[in-house]
C-alpha cells in the first residue's frame, strides 16, 4: 500500500500511542530517506521521545504501520531495529568510560557476530575503519573517560557505523558542544550523508544543526504540527511550530533605573570555563544570561552560587565581598539558585514535599535544639500554597508532581529562604506551557518586590518575555549584552547562532 | 598534560603498592640479611595461595560493579562438606576429584548467590552478608562442627606433592608445593575470561555502565551469573587447598578473612563502583597484605602492629587516588 | 496532625511488616515453649544479651542513612574498652571500692566516650574531606582501631575492675535490666535526633540526594563527620557494656557482631544507599532477632542455626521488600 521512492529506508504511516488513558502520539507519519538529514524537533513531552522510542522497538505503537524497505511490520524489537540499521546515539552517549576507543566502537559490532572470543587486533582494525569513514583520528588505546566530550559523541557515531548503521538518531546532539566542535559535527554529518546514511536529529533547539538538514518536522503535543524542507524553516518559526505561540508574553516594563546596584560581578574568570565576567544586578532587576551550551553560561551561574570556584575577580552583594566557591556563604550573604538538573541537582525525589520546600529553614525553626516541626510546616504550606503547588497531599514524595510543580517546588524552597538573588538556571525546562507562563509570572512578581534575578537560559521566548537586559556568552566571555526592549526572537536567534 | 595524569591515576595503585613492597624488602633485608633468601619466598608463596586465589575471585565480582563477602563462607562450606563426603562414600578417591567436587559446591553456593542478585535484584552487599550467615550456619548445624584432622589419604598427599625442594646452601629447607600451580591456573585462567573472551570484555563493561551494556544487547544477567558461580568455584577450589595445605578441615576457618582480602584487591587498585581492576594489582596487594602478615617484625615492627599496619595501607592506598579525583573534580568546572 | 507530618513517610512501611514479623515470633516461640520462653528468667536474659548488638546496629543506622556505612563499630568498641578497662586496671584496680571506684569509673566512661568521638571523627575525615568511600574508610580504619588495641594489651583480655565495673552490664533498676535501660535511653535519642533535629533531618535528605544536598546549601561536610562522631560515641558506649557484662576487655571481642549490626539495621527497614530508616524498625528487628534466638536456644537449636536463621531472614525480608529496592537499584546498581 505504500507507494514509497526508491531511496525511501523507513516509513513510519498512522502510528498512534497511548500510555494508559494518555494520547502520546496521534495518527503521525514520519518518512526517513536514505542520506537525507531530518531535524525532529518537539519540546519536552511533545511524543519526540516516544517516537524514537517506536522506531527503536523499545516501545510498540498501539496504531499504525512501520515500512522498512518496503517491507511492513506492526512493531519492531530492538534486535531488528538493530539488524536493519537503526542506531541510537544517546544523550549521554552510552559508552563505557573504563574501556578503550577502540573497544566501545566495536563492541556492538563483535556481539552481533556472536564471537565468543575476544579478538584485539580485529578490533583496533573495525574501530579505525570507522573512525577513517568519517575522516577523524582519535587514539584507539585511550579510554574513554580521558578524552573530551566531542570525541565521546564521534565514539559513538563510530559505534553506528561498525554495526552497519543506516539510519543514526541523534539525541540533543549539540547540547554538550562548543561552537566550534558544533561546525566539527556538521562536517561530520554531511560526510555521512554522502555516504548514503540518514540521520535524525532529536531536539528541542535546533537552530544549529538546521543548515545540514533536508527536511523539518515538527510535533507537538503528540501531534504533526509542521513538516517541510528545511530551507523554509528558521530559528524563529521553529520555535513558534514547538511553543504553538505566536506573539511573546507581554511583559510589564520594570522602572529600576532609579534601583540600587545590589549584585556586583568583577574580572571573574575560572580556567577553561570563563573569563573576564564583568556585570551588575539591580534590585528588582531580571537579568538573562544566554549562550549555547559549553559557552560558559552554566559555569557561571554555578559560580555565582559558589559551587564552581573562580581562580580570580570578586562577587559583591550590596558592596560585600561573598566567599567564592562556597555554596553556604553564597546562601548566607543572600544568593539563591535553582539548578538546571532538578531530578538530580534540584529535589530529594524520594523525601516529601514538605521536606524538599523546608530543607533551607531547618536552622531558623529551633526551639530548644529541637525543630520546631509545626512552625515549619506551617511556613512551608505558606509557600505551597502561594506558589499555587498542585498536590493531593504535601507530605507525598516530591517525584510524584509534574515537571511544573516539582519546580515551584524547587523555588519555593529558595523563596521561603528571602533570597536578595536568584539564579534560576533553566526555569522552565520540562515543563509544560501553562506552568511554563506561570513560573514566567512568579519570576516578574519576584522582581517586583525587588529581588534580583539572573535567568540563565537558551530558551529565547522565555529570555525576552521575563528579562529586561540579556548578557550573551560565547567561549567563555560575555560577548554582547542586548536589551530585551530592542531585540526579537529572530535576531536573538542569529546572535546566538553567531 | 590531562591525559597523562589519568593514566597514572590509572595505575597508580599498582605502582604505590609495588614501591611499598620493595622497600618493605630492602627495609628487611638491611635489618636481616637472611630475609631474601629462597626460604622466606617459598614460605611466603605458600602463604600466598588461598588468599591469592580468593582474592582473584573478589577482583572478578568488584569488576562485574558488585561486592561478595559470602566467599569465605563457600570455601569452608565446600572444602568441609567435600571431606565428609569424601571420608563418607570413597575415602581413596584421588584428589583431582575432590578438588572437582568442591569446586563444585562452591559454584552452586555462588549460583545462589547469582540467583539472588540476578534474578530477585537484591544489593549485592546485603545478599552476601546474608548468604555468609546462611551457608557458615549450615554447615556448622548440619554438616558438621568437628574439626577433621583424619584426612582422606589423596588430600594428605596433595599437600605433599612438591614441585621442587631442598635445602639451601645455609642449610634451611625450603619448598615449593603444586598447590602454588592452582594458583599460577587460577590467575592464567581469570587472565583469559577477562581480557580474551567476549564474556570477561562483557563484565568489564557492565561494571563501566550497567544501562549502557543493557542498550547494545550485552546478555547482562548471564555475565553477572557466570560471576557469581565462578567467584563461588574458585571459593571451593581455594577452601579445599586450604583445607589440603593445612592437613585439617576446620569448619571454623578461613570466615572473617573477607575483608582482608577485599581489602587487597582494592590496595591493588580495583573499584567499588566497578570497571576496574587488574590481575597485576590483586596480585601486588596480596603480596603486600601476606608480607605483613607474615615478616613485619623483620622490619623492626612487633607483629602487635600488623592489623595498625593493614589498616593504614588500606586508607593510604583508598585515600590518596581518591583525594587525588577529588581535587581534579574541584578543578575542573 | 501537624507533628507527625514531616515525619510520616509511606503507609506500607517496613516497620509495619517487622511488628508482625516480631509478634509471629514471639507467639510462635511461646507457644512452642510456653513455661521457658515466657519465664521471667528468659525474659530478663534476653533484655541482657541484646542491648550491646542492638546498640551498634543503632551506630549502623545513623551511618546507612546518609547512604554510607561504619565497618568499624566493633574496632572503636574494642578499642574503647580496652582503653578504659587499662585504665581502670592500673589507676582504680580490683580492690577500688565507694567512691574512688565510681570516680575512676566515671573517668574511664569519659576517656572511652572522647576516643569513640575521636574515631568517629576520623572516619568521618576520610569520609568527608578526603572523599573516601565509606566502606574502604571504616574497613581500613575498623583495622586500625582493632590493631591499636591488640598492641596495646598484646592481643590478651585486660581484667581485674573494680566491682562497680560488673554493675553496669548486670545489674537491674526495678527488675530492669541496666544494658536495656542504657539501650531503651540511645533509641530513643537517636529517635529524636533523627526526626527532631535540623541534623537529622538533614543527614536524611543527603541520603536520600547528595547532590541535590550540595545543591540545596547543606554543609556536607559538618553534616558526615557528625554522622560518624555519633556512630564513634555510639559504639563506645556498646563498648562499655560489653566491657562490663565481661568483666574485661579484649581487642577481639564480639567480632560477630558487625555483621549482626548491619543485618539488624537492614532487617530493621534501613535504606542501605541511604535516605530512609526508621528507630523504630531497628528496635523492632532486634526484637524479632532476640526472640527468634532465645527461642531456638529453648528448643536447643544450636548457635549456629541461628546464625543460619538470620542469614535467611535477613535474605527473606530483603525478597519481601523487592517492590520498594527495585527502585534504588536502578538509580545506583551495584554498591
Amino acid at each position: 500500500m505504500s507507494k514509497h521512492d526508491d531511496d525511501t529506508f523507513i516509513e513510519m504511516k498512522g502510528i498512534g500511542k497511548q500510555y494508559g488513558g494518555v494520547t502520546a502520539l496521534e495518527d503521525v507519519d514520519f518518512r526517513v530517506k536514505s542520506g537525507e538529514a531530518i531535524c525532529l524537533a518537539g519540546e519536552n513531552g511533545s511524543g519526540k521521545s516516544t517516537l524514537i522510542k517506536i522506531l527503536v522497538g523499545v516501545e510498540q505503537p498501539t496504531s499504525g504501520q512501520i515500512f522498512i524497505d518496503g517491507k511492513s511490520y506492526n512493531h519492531l524489537n530492538p534486535r531488528q531495529a538493530a539488524a536493519v540499521g537503526i542506531s541510537v546515539i544517546f544523550q549521554d552517549f552510552s559508552l563505557f568510560s573504563n574501556l578503550t576507543v577502540a573497544e566501545n566502537i566495536a563492541f556492538a559490532t563483535h556481539l552481533s557476530e556472536k564471537k565468543r572470543l575476544f579478538d584485539r587486533s580485529a578490533t583496533r582494525r573495525i574501530a579505525q575503519e570507522a573512525l577513517d569513514r568519517i575522516g577523524v583520528e582519535i587514539d584507539l588505546d585511550a579510554r574513554v573517560e580521558t578524552i573530551p566530550v566531542a570525541h565521546k559523541q564521534l565514539v559513538a557515531i563510530c559505534r553506528g557505523l561498525a554495526s552497519n548503521a543506516r539510519l543514526i538518531i541523534m539525541d540533543e546532539p549539540t547540547t554538550a558542544l562548543t561552537g566550534r566542535e558544533v561546525q566539527a559535527l556538521l562536517r561530520i554529518i554531511r560526510k555521512l550523508k554522502d555516504s548514503g546514511i540518514a540521520v535524525v536529529f532529536v531536539s528541542h533547539k535546533l537552530a544549529e544543526v538546521l543548515e545540514v538538514c533536508e527536511e523539518v518536522f515538527v510535533l507537538r503535543n503528540g501531534t504533526n504540527v509542521a513538516d517541510g524542507p528545511a530551507c523554509d524553516f528558521d530559528a524563529a518559526s521553529l520555535t513558534r511550530h514547538m511553543t504553538g505561540r505566536n506573539i511573546s508574553e507581554a511583559k510589564p516594563p520594570l522602572n529600576i533605573d532609579q534601583a540600587k546596584n545590589l549584585l556586583v560581578v568583577d574580572q571573574l574568570g575560572k580556567l577553561g570555563a570563563f573569563e573576564d565576567i564583568d556585570f551588575e544586578l539591580k534590585e528588582g532587576e531580571v537579568l538573562g544570561i544566554s549562550g549555547v551550551l559549553g559557552s560558559g553560561r552554566t559555569a557561571l551561574a554555578k559560580a555565582l552560587f559558589g559551587l564552581v570556584a573562580p581562580d580570580r575577580g570578586s562577587i559583591a552583594l550590596s558592596g560585600k565581598n561573598v566567599a567564592l566557591g562556597n555554596p553556604i556563604a553564597a546562601t548566607q550573604a543572600g544568593i539563591g539558585y535553582v539548578p538546571e538538573d532538578r531530578l538530580t541537582e534540584g529535589l530529594f525525589l524520594t523525601q516529601s514535599i514538605i521536606r524538599n520546600v523546608s530543607v533551607g529553614r531547618f536552622d531558623h525553626h529551633r526551639s530548644g535544639g529541637f525543630l520546631d516541626l509545626a512552625s515549619l510546616v506551617n511556613e512551608a504550606r505558606g509557600w505551597i500554597e502561594k506558589l499555587r503547588i498542585k498536590a493531593p497531599d504535601f507530605e507525598a514524595e516530591v517525584k510524584s508532581l509534574s515537571g511544573g510543580n516539582q519546580q515551584r517546588v524547587a523555588l519555593a524552597r529558595w523563596l521561603s529562604q528571602a533570597p536578595r538573588v536568584l539564579v534560576l538556571n533553566g526555569p522552565s525546562v520540562g515543563v509544560d506551557v501553562g506552568s511554563k507562563a506561570d513560573i514566567h509570572a512568579i519570576i516578574r512578581e519576584l522582581a517586583e518586590s525587588g529581588i534580583g534575578i539572573v535567568v540563565i537560559s537558551d530558551d529565547l521566548p522565555e529570555l525576552l518575555a521575563t528579562c529586561g537586559r540579556i548578557l550573551m556568552m560565547k567561549d567563555g566571555r560575555i560577548d554582547s549584552i542586548v536589551m530585551a526592549e530592542e531585540t526579537n526572537e529572530i535576531e536573538l536567534a542569529a546572535k546566538l547562532a553567531s | 598534560m590531562k591525559i597523562f595524569f589519568w593514566k597514572s591515576l590509572a595505575t597508580k595503585n599498582e605502582t604505590l603498592v609495588a614501591v611499598v613492597i620493595v622497600a618493605f624488602c630492602l627495609l628487611a633485608t638491611f635489618s636481616d640479611p637472611l630475609f631474601l633468601s629462597v626460604t622466606t619466598l617459598t614460605d611466603l608463596l605458600r602463604a600466598s595461595v588461598v588468599i591469592g586465589i580468593l582474592a582473584v575471585a573478589a577482583m572478578m565480582v568488584l569488576i562485574s560493579g558488585g561486592i561478595d563477602v559470602s566467599f569465605t563462607a563457600i570455601a569452608v562450606f565446600a572444602m568441609y562438606s567435600t571431606t565428609v563426603l569424601t571420608l563418607g562414600v570413597m575415602p581413596d578417591m584421588p584428589w583431582y576429584c575432590i578438588f572437582a567436587i568442591s569446586i563444585g559446591i562452591g559454584a552452586i553456593l555462588g549460583a545462589i548467590n547469582g540467583f539472588f542478585v540476578v534474578i530477585c535484584r537484591l544489593p549485592t552487599l546485603i545478599v552476601t552478608l546474608g548468604t555468609l550467615s546462611v551457608f557458615r550456619g549450615f554447615l556448622l548445624t548440619f554438616i558438621g562442627s568437628q574439626r577433621i584432622s583424619a584426612l582422606p589419604p589423596e588430600m594428605r598427599g596433595f599437600s605433599r606433592m612438591m614441585i621442587t625442594r631442598g635445602t639451601t646452601e645455609a642449610g634451611s629447607f625450603y619448598a615449593i608445593p603444586w598447590a602454588v600451580a592452582a594458583l599460577v591456573i587460577v590467575v592464567l585462567l581469570t587472565l583469559f575470561i577477562l581480557h580474551k573472551t567476549m564474556l570477561g570484555r562483557s563484565i568489564f563493561a557492565i561494571g563501566g555502565s550497567l544501562e549502557s551494556a543493557r542498550r547494545i544487547g550485552i546478555n547482562v544477567r548471564g555475565a553477572q551469573f557466570f560471576v557469581y558461580c565462578y567467584v563461588g568455584a574458585l571459593a571451593g577450589l581455594a577452601g579445599i587447598i586450604h583445607g589440603a595445605m593445612g592437613r585439617m578441615a576446620d569448619p571454623f576457618s578461613l570466615v572473617g578473612l573477607e575483608l582482608s582480602v577485599i581489602a587487597a584487591v582494592v590496595l591493588g587498585g580495583a573499584r567499588l563502583i566497578g570497571g576496574y581492576g587488574t590481575l597485576t594489582g590483586t596480585l601486588l596487594g596480596v603480596s603486600l597484605i601476606v608480607l605483613v602478615e607474615n615478616s613485619l617484625i623483620v622490619v623492626g615492627i612487633p607483629s602487635t602492629w600488623q592489623f595498625v599496619t593493614i589498616g593504614l595501607l588500606i586508607l593510604l592506598g583508598t585515600g590518596l587516588p581518591a583525594w587525588q579525583a577529588k581535587r581534579a573534580a574541584a578543578k575542573s568546572a | 496532625m501537624t507533628l507527625h507530618l514531616l515525619t510520616k513517610q509511606n503507609a506500607s512501611t517496613p516497620e509495619f511488616r517487622l511488628a508482625i514479623i516480631a509478634i509471629v515470633v514471639f507467639i510462635t516461640m511461646s507457644a512452642l515453649s510456653p513455661d521457658r520462653f515466657l519465664s521471667s528468667q528468659n525474659i530478663v536474659s534476653m533484655a541482657f544479651q541484646f542491648p550491646e548488638f542492638a546498640i551498634l546496629a543503632l551506630a549502623m543506622t545513623i551511618t546507612m542513612m546518609t547512604g554510607g556505612i561504619d565497618l568499624s563499630v566493633v574496632g572503636v568498641a574494642n578499642l574503647t574498652a580496652v582503653i578504659s578497662a587499662l585504665i581502670l586496671v592500673n589507676f582504680a584496680g580490683a580492690d577500688a571500692t565507694g567512691m574512688v571506684a565510681l570516680l575512676w569509673l566515671f573517668a574511664a566512661f569519659a576517656s572511652a566516650v572522647l576516643v569513640g568521638a575521636l574515631s568517629g571523627l576520623f572516619n568521618g575525615i576520610l569520609v568527608a574531606r578526603l572523599g573516601l568511600p565509606p566502606i574502604l574508610a571504616t574497613l581500613g580504619s575498623g583495622l586500625v582501631f582493632t590493631g591499636i588495641a591488640v598492641a596495646m594489651t598484646g592481643g590478651s583480655a585486660v581484667m581485674g575492675f573494680p566491682d562497680v565495673v560488673a554493675w553496669i552490664g548486670n545489674a537491674q533498676v526495678l527488675l530492669v535490666p541496666v544494658p536495656l535501660i542504657i539501650f531503651v535511653l540511645l533509641a530513643a535519642a537517636l529517635h529524636v535526633i533523627l526526626t527532631k533535629t535540623s541534623f537529622g533531618l538533614q543527614a536524611t535528605m543527603y541520603g536520600a540526594n547528595p547532590l541535590a544536598a550540595l545543591f540545596a546549601a547543606i554543609d556536607i561536610n559538618k553534616l558526615l563527620i557528625r554522622v560518624y562522631v555519633i556512630s564513634g560515641v555510639l559504639s563506645s558506649i556498646a563498648g562499655m557494656v560489653i566491657m562490663s557484662r565481661a568483666n574485661s576487655a579484649k581487642a577481639d571481642y564480639g567480632s560477630s557482631y558487625l555483621l549482626l549490626a548491619v543485618l539488624i539495621a537492614v532487617l530493621g527497614g534501613v535504606n542501605p544507599y541511604g535516605g530512609y530508616g526508621r528507630v523504630m524498625g531497628v528496635v523492632l528487628a532486634v526484637l524479632s532477632m532476640q526472640f527468634l534466638s532465645s527461642g531456638l536456644n529453648m528448643l536447643q537449636v544450636s548457635n549456629f542455626a541461628r546464625e543460619l536463621i538470620w542469614g535467611a531472614l535477613l535474605i527473606f525480608v530483603m525478597v519481601v521488600n523487592t517492590a520498594d529496592w527495585s527502585r534504588f537499584g536502578k538509580a545506583k546498581s551495584g554498591y
